[in-house]
């Protein structure tokens, strides 16, 4: 698989040589990579690897000082940041939920902020995929959930509006280990469902594995590697990746 | 042309005469019998009792705020002119008529015909256990003892300081009490040595020893009217009135009216009336029954409950509308301030100092700006309201649940939107904490508001105090400390239908 196909146009969303610099520090250092269309790529690195800020670069949370990102053929750097962050879902470690929105009210927000007069039905279809009927827990704030249900409902909003792009940050990350195990799953399934292209951010190998369909392994604002499970498992292109296999025992 | 400058004349002609006072006795009631003998010429009179001190009352006085007030010769050469002390009250009175009417074109009417100085006075067994019968006795003794002075007593240069060059004067510790507490004071034997005015009544009414000023140091000063320049330019008449008190009021009916007024605690309207009778000033008339003096703390404020409620609507007014207006200012202040960090913090400080100006002192500033009464009361309040406000609606907008902000961003929120529906609720409850502790602040120094003429609550207990009248403390006290209950309780409950449901 060609490591540079980002170039390539069919790429739902790409970065080509982006760069970003905090201060003295480099947080992204001539970054390229493409995401296929329907295809799921998590990004695999400690924290402060960069992997957050090149997320950041597809919804324009964060703006690169050289390089272009695309999303669905689109200049980041010239779109409308808050249209372009309606097109695309975002899901975040803790859910961010607005604490004072009911559930149905949250995960309608998409829908809402573009005017769709069907975000109620919108919502409660997104909360259907997700496994909490809005019968039972539309009218619910999230401070009455647990916390593997509000990120269920962070995913319906981030899913209602029907977005071509998902962005996770650590989606699973705040979740105890058998929560995390079922969302896993169920996230696995609902992708499946909505075909959706997904950026999926997280520090741990065997997530990435087990979700992604690639994997880019993160370091020091570089990408170490960018190739399947599969092919990472066999053929490690650095000692830092097979370190990497190795800590996480796969 | 001539038709709006009759009017204005007219109008000019038609705005009552104000009559104020210093917050002590003496000055109540020769500010009550001012006002008696114009309403008796057939003048409208707006009365404003009690205000702060000398620089305030003066203050007014010159930039026209009021018409008229009393005043000593003393005071009005050392503390308005500052110059030395002339020994002659007649020269005295003729250097402060001259240079006043020269500096501010504002004029000392004809003395009213008694003098008045201060009189240091001490306990009988302080008198006796160190023999004290002179000021210069006092000298020798006072390593030994604790003096509590008014103020203004402390700071003139005819005062305190003059004591200790004169006679040596130099207690163990000098305490700063006001006129009403000082009584209380000496009474219980917290300090030893205090001062007062040789016509008052609390001397003999607290049973003390005045000293004998042996060295002369304190000139007798004469008290008079002391009138604004509009009164003498345009209401002649008025003067004239005024005038007709010049020469009456001696130094034994001085006493005997101070003394029914600190000492019986009569009313001083009543006590004000029957002198200008007595003096043949003012014909006799059929008058309203007089409310009994005396009686307890629920009857006095049965009998005044008309005024108290006045008072309390005018006291609401003044919390209210300053009140509105901080917020008007301090909501989006505090907005604009969390979107431009950098300067927030010294921003919010710089309200911050705004509180901490000494509220009499920030009343006195206005003065010269705003004059007297509801205005800069308002000023003052709305002045001290912000800092609460600013400060909550600011850290309340930066520290809403930040992490539901960054999503709502992320997902496509507008900065307007995310202050709409996101920041500015999750902020409600912390920016109405703000502006419950603003109100019940408020409610507090609004009391204050009556040093400079404003009315409210403070009126009562400016006057109680100066009177030494408990009651009227209390009727000015209590139902400023029920409305902070009221107001606390009923933001509170704003507070908790403003937060958002979770």
């Amino acid at each position: 698989m060609a490591l540079h196909a980002g170039q390539d146009r069919v790429s739902a969303l790409s970065a080509e040589g982006v760069t970003r610099r905090f201060g003295e520090v480099v947080a992204l250092d001539e970054v390229t990579l493409g995401v296929e269309p329907g295809e799921c790529v998590a990004l695999v690195g400690e924290s402060g690897s960069g992997k957050t800020t090149l997320l950041g670069c597809f919804n324009r949370l964060t703006v690169p000082q050289s390089g272009r990102v695309r999303v669905m053929g689109e200049d980041v750097a010239i779109a409308d940041p808050v249209r372009l962050r309606r097109r695309v879902g975002y899901v975040q470690q803790d859910g961010g939920l607005l604490p004072h929105w009911t559930v149905e009210r949250n995960a309608g927000l998409v829908p809402w902020l573009l005017g769709q007069p069907d975000a109620r039905a919108r919502a409660a279809a997104a909360l259907e995929l997700v496994g909490l009927p809005a019968t039972k827990f539309g009218a619910r704030h999230p401070s009455a959930l647990s916390g593997g249900q509000r990120q269920r409902v962070a995913i319906a909003r981030a899913i209602a509006a029907h977005p071509g792009v998902l962005l996770m940050d650590e989606p699973f990350g705040a979740l105890d280990a058998i929560t995390r195990f079922e969302l896993q799953q169920a996230f696995a399934e609902l992708r499946k469902r909505i075909g959706a292209t997904v950026v999926l951010v997280t520090h741990d190998l065997r997530e990435a594995f087990q979700l992604a369909d690639r994997v880019a392994v993160v370091r020091a604002g570089r990408i170490e590697q960018l190739a399947t499970p599969e092919s990472l498992k066999r053929h490690p292109a650095t000692p830092y990746v097979q370190r990497l296999l190795e800590a996480a025992g796969v | 042309m001539t038709a709006t400058l009759g009017l204005m004349l007219a109008l000019a002609a038609n705005k009552p005469v104000v009559v104020a006072s210093k917050p002590f006795a003496e000055s109540y009631l020769l500010a009550e019998t001012f006002a008696q003998v114009l309403e008796d010429a057939g003048f409208e009179v707006d009365r404003r009792p009690g205000l702060g001190a000398t620089e305030i009352a003066f203050g007014a006085l010159r930039t026209g705020a009021i018409d008229v007030y009393p005043e000593y010769t003393g005071t009005g050469l050392l503390a308005i002119l500052h110059e030395e002390a002339i020994p002659d009250p007649r020269a005295s009175y003729r250097r402060v008529a001259t240079e006043f009417a020269r500096r501010w074109d504002v004029h000392w009417l004809a003395p009213l015909g008694f003098e008045n100085t201060y009189a240091i006075a001490v306990r009988p067994e302080t008198a006796e256990r160190h023999g004290l019968r002179t000021l210069s006795d006092l000298g020798r003794a006072s390593p030994q003892l604790t003096a509590g002075l008014t103020p203004d007593f402390i700071g003139r240069p005819d005062g305190l300081p003059a004591l200790e060059r004169t006679y040596g004067f130099r207690p163990r510790s000098v305490r700063s009490l006001l006129q009403s507490v000082k009584y209380a004071a000496i009474a219980a034997g917290t300090v030893d040595v205090i001062d007062g005015y040789s016509t008052d009544g609390l001397i003999a009414r607290h049973g003390l020893v005045a000293l004998e000023d042996d060295r002369g140091l304190f000139p007798p000063y004469e008290a008079a009217a002391l009138v604004s320049a509009r009164l003498v330019h345009e209401l002649p008449a008025a003067v004239l009135a005024l005038e007709r008190l010049s020469g009456r009021l001696d130094v034994r009916t001085m006493r005997t009216l101070n003394r029914r007024i600190e000492v019986d605690g009569e009313d001083i309207r009543v006590v004000a009336r029957d002198a200008l009778r007595e003096l043949g000033i003012v014909a006799a008339r059929a008058t309203p029954e007089e409310a009994p003096p005396g009686g307890g703390f629920l009857s006095y404020l049965w009998a005044h409950r008309a005024e108290t409620a006045r008072q309390l609507g005018r006291h609401l007014l003044l919390v209210a509308i300053s009140l509105a207006a901080a917020l008007v200012v301090a909501i989006p202040l505090g907005l604009a301030l969390e979107r431009w960090r950098p300067g927030a913090e010294s921003a919010v400080r710089g309200t911050g100092v705004l509180q901490t100006i000494p509220s009499i002192a920030l009343l006195a500033f206005m003065i010269p700006l705003l004059g007297i009464g509801v205005l800069p009361a308002l000023v003052a309040l709305f002045l001290y309201s912000l800092h609460p406000i600013v400060r909550n609606t600011y850290s309340g907008v930066r520290d809403a649940a930040p992490d539901a902000v960054a999503s709502a961003r992320a997902l496509g929120m507008t900065d307007g939107q995310l202050l709409r529906y996101v920041r500015l609720p999750l902020a409600a409850p912390v920016i109405m904490a703000g502006v419950r502790t603003a109100a019940v602040i408020n409610v507090g120094t609004a009391t204050l508001a009556a040093f400079i003429g404003a009315g409210g609550l403070g009126d009562p207990i400016v006057a109680g105090l100066a009177l030494s009248d408990a009651r009227m403390i209390l009727a000015g006290a209590i139902p400023a400390a029920g409305l902070a209950i009221v107001v606390d309780l009923g933001l509170g409950a704003v507070e908790r239908a403003v937060r958002p449901a979770s």
